[in-house]
């Protein structure tokens, strides 16, 4: 499975090298690796400076939270239900502003970013959303091929990553079948897939395994461990204490508003 | 990575047939959905009634535009004519002063031409209300004389009147100006009306378009939002509204245009076959030959175009403002749905 996504990737990368046209094979290299260089020199996607968010005039749900996110990372985002986690993924995903403090996604500041730039910083992030928030008039193929195809991309140009996605993930044989008549596990399933198409750098997913038993909750973690492998950054919100110790990963837990980090 | 033979996919497959369970087999995939979901019920109700409104409108049209034009028939037809009118009396000649009559309007400057109304045509034209066998002779029924006026240069009418009135006894002209001044009065008023009318049609048209239009969009907050989600630039989003909806406001135009103009083909090829009994010629005389001239059936088109670019508009306005609605949110947290 790692061979094929690792495949998936490589074909892409070098599908997009050359692309590059002109420019000598040489001098595109040398960008590339320059454009790694440079994006690793921080080594962090995302940072919170003392950040702070109520709802309205309620009481603050985070207080003083800073953390950052480094690149290809694999973190746990817990907490008891209510805690805010759901919230600090959408602050993460910029769809909410926090009411204070400094968020710097991909080296930007969050105050400073137009909203006409959002879609563009977006398809670099993953979401698999609690309630899935699939389309469902379109097929478990067509919901997974979205991202590319509002991205303006041919369908033959990515019909063959979705349906390899699609295997990857287990739905291989289901790829008609629309959203409606899927178990949660699988809704969940689909979900992932469509986070992951575009290959994010980072990938976030909240409750991931709220909707599934126990093995595919194994299965769907071994999953994200394997994309991480890959390279992608990943963040799972979950209160399920049973999945964090399976794994040794960084716990960021949440209580009373604030944020305690375990390495 | 396996790759298949056939990693070209068939997409002539139907698209709900199910995976066979065989891993090799690369299976069938439709032609892609609409990002936008297909008609729904919500969707349907939007053209009809974009459909029956337009329908409407453009009766409107075309009536405004009838009525529009038989003014102006009535007026020319009117204005083309004048009438001598010579009173009969004792010892008096009638053909001669018929005869004089004639012969010195046709003279005048801006006459095109003058016609005794002979003695069988006159009996014709009192036929309705005298009846038939009357005793001509023994009536003093007046006799006419038409005097057909270049309407481009009318004659002087006062200098026409004089000089009539001065060489023939019991002569005396009308030139039918109480009759045109009423009726152009009378078409004027009602073609306010049919414009007032008109107004009130399309705005009502504008008002249920828009209506409609975010009623029929209501349920798609949902696609706005995940497809903004997933990367879609607002543009985007717009656009894929926009088209959809732009083709059912265009249909429902359609069906309501296309409605109106049989009905305008209907009302025309009625009035083609009963013109010639009286009834009929009663009414071309008031709404000219029913002809529903090329105004109408432009507007039948300006109304289906307006009713499509409406829908767009309108379906562009809301998705933006969806768009904004959810970055707004995105600023101020404390915002409750
Ligand atoms: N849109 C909202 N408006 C007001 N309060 C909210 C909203 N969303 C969440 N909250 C409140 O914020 C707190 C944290 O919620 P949430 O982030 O969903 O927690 P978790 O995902 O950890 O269960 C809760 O007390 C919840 O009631
Ligand atoms: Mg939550």
């Amino acid at each position: 499975m790692i061979e094929m996504y690792a495949a998936l990737v490589n074909r892409r990368f070098w599908k997009a090298v050359a692309d590059a046209g002109s420019v000598p094979f040489a001098g595109r290299l040398l960008y590339s690796f320059a454009i790694a260089v440079l994006a690793n020199r921080t080594g962090r996607l995302i940072k919170f400076e003392n950040v702070g968010l109520r709802y309205g005039m309620g009481p603050e749900v985070l207080r003083d939270v800073s953390f950052h996110i480094p690149k290809q990372s694999f973190q746990f985002l817990t907490g008891p239900s209510g805690a805010g986690k759901t919230t600090l993924l959408r602050l993460l995903f910029m769809s909410l502003r926090p009411t204070r403090g400094l968020i710097t996604i991909f080296n930007k500041d969050m105050a400073m970013i137009e909203p006409a730039e959002l879609p563009l910083l977006r398809r670099r992030i993953g979401v698999v959303f609690q309630d899935f928030r699939l389309l469902d008039h379109m097929t478990i193929y067509e919901n997974v091929g979205l991202p590319l195809r509002v991205r303006g991309k041919e369908e033959s140009s990515y019909q063959h990553d979705v349906l390899e996605l699609l295997k990857w993930v287990g739905l291989g044989e289901r790829i008609h079948a629309l959203p409606p008549v899927l178990s949660g596990g699988e809704k969940q399933r689909v979900a992932i897939a469509r986070a992951l198409i575009d290959q994010p750098e980072i990938l976030l997913a909240d409750e991931p395994t709220g909707n599934v038993d126990t093995p595919m909750a194994q299965r769907l973690l071994r999953l994200f461990l394997e994309l991480n492998r890959l390279g992608t950054a990943v963040v799972i919100a979950t209160h399920d204490l049973g999945l964090m110790d399976q794994v040794d990963a960084r716990r960021m837990i949440l209580s009373n508003g604030q944020l305690e980090i375990y390495e | 990575m396996p790759k298949g033979a056939g990693s070209r996919l068939p997409r002539s497959v139907g698209p709900w047939k199910k995976g066979t369970g065989e891993k090799s087999r690369v299976p069938g995939l439709r032609t892609l959905a609409p990002i936008v979901p297909n008609a729904n019920a919500a969707s349907q109700a939007l053209i009809l009634v974009i459909a029956i409104m337009s329908f409407l409108a453009c009766l409107a049209v075309g009536a405004v535009s009838l009525v529009n034009k038989s003014a102006e028939t009535w007026q020319s037809q009117i204005a083309r004519e004048a009438t001598i009118q010579i009173r009969p009396g004792d010892d008096f000649d009638m053909d001669a002063a018929l005869e004089k009559a004639r012969s010195l309007a046709a003279g005048f400057p801006g006459v095109r031409g003058a016609r005794i109304i002979g003695r069988d045509e006159t009996v014709a034209l009192l036929e309705p209300w005298l009846g038939s066998g009357l005793g001509f002779d023994e009536l003093p029924v007046p006799r006419l004389v038409v005097v057909t006026v270049d309407e481009a240069a009318p004659p002087e009418f006062s200098a026409l009147r004089d000089t009539i009135i001065g060489s023939v006894p019991n002569a005396s002209l009308d030139d039918h100006r109480a009759w045109v001044d009423r009726l152009v009065s009378m078409a004027r008023t009602t073609t306010v009306i049919g414009v007032c009318i008109l107004v009130l049609v399309l705005t009502a048209l504008v008002l249920t378009v828009i209506f409609a239009t975010r009623g029929a969009m209501s349920g798609s907050q949902h696609v706005i939002e995940v497809l903004h989600f997933v990367g879609a630039r607002s543009g985007f989003i717009a656009r894929q509204f926009q088209t959809r909806f732009l083709l059912s406001g265009i249909w429902g135009g359609l069906i309501g245009g296309g409605a109106a103009t049989v009905v305008f083909l209907l009302v025309s090829w009625w009035a083609a076959r009963n013109i010639i009994t009286p009834e009929g010629e009663q009414a071309s005389a008031f709404f000219g030959d029913f002809a529903i001239g090329a105004g109408a059936y432009a507007g039948v088109f300006a109304v289906i175009v307006l009713v499509g670019f409406l829908t767009a508009l309108t379906t562009r306005i809301t998705v933006l403002r969806t768009l904004r609605d959810i970055d707004d949110r995105r600023a101020d947290p404390g915002r409750l749905d």
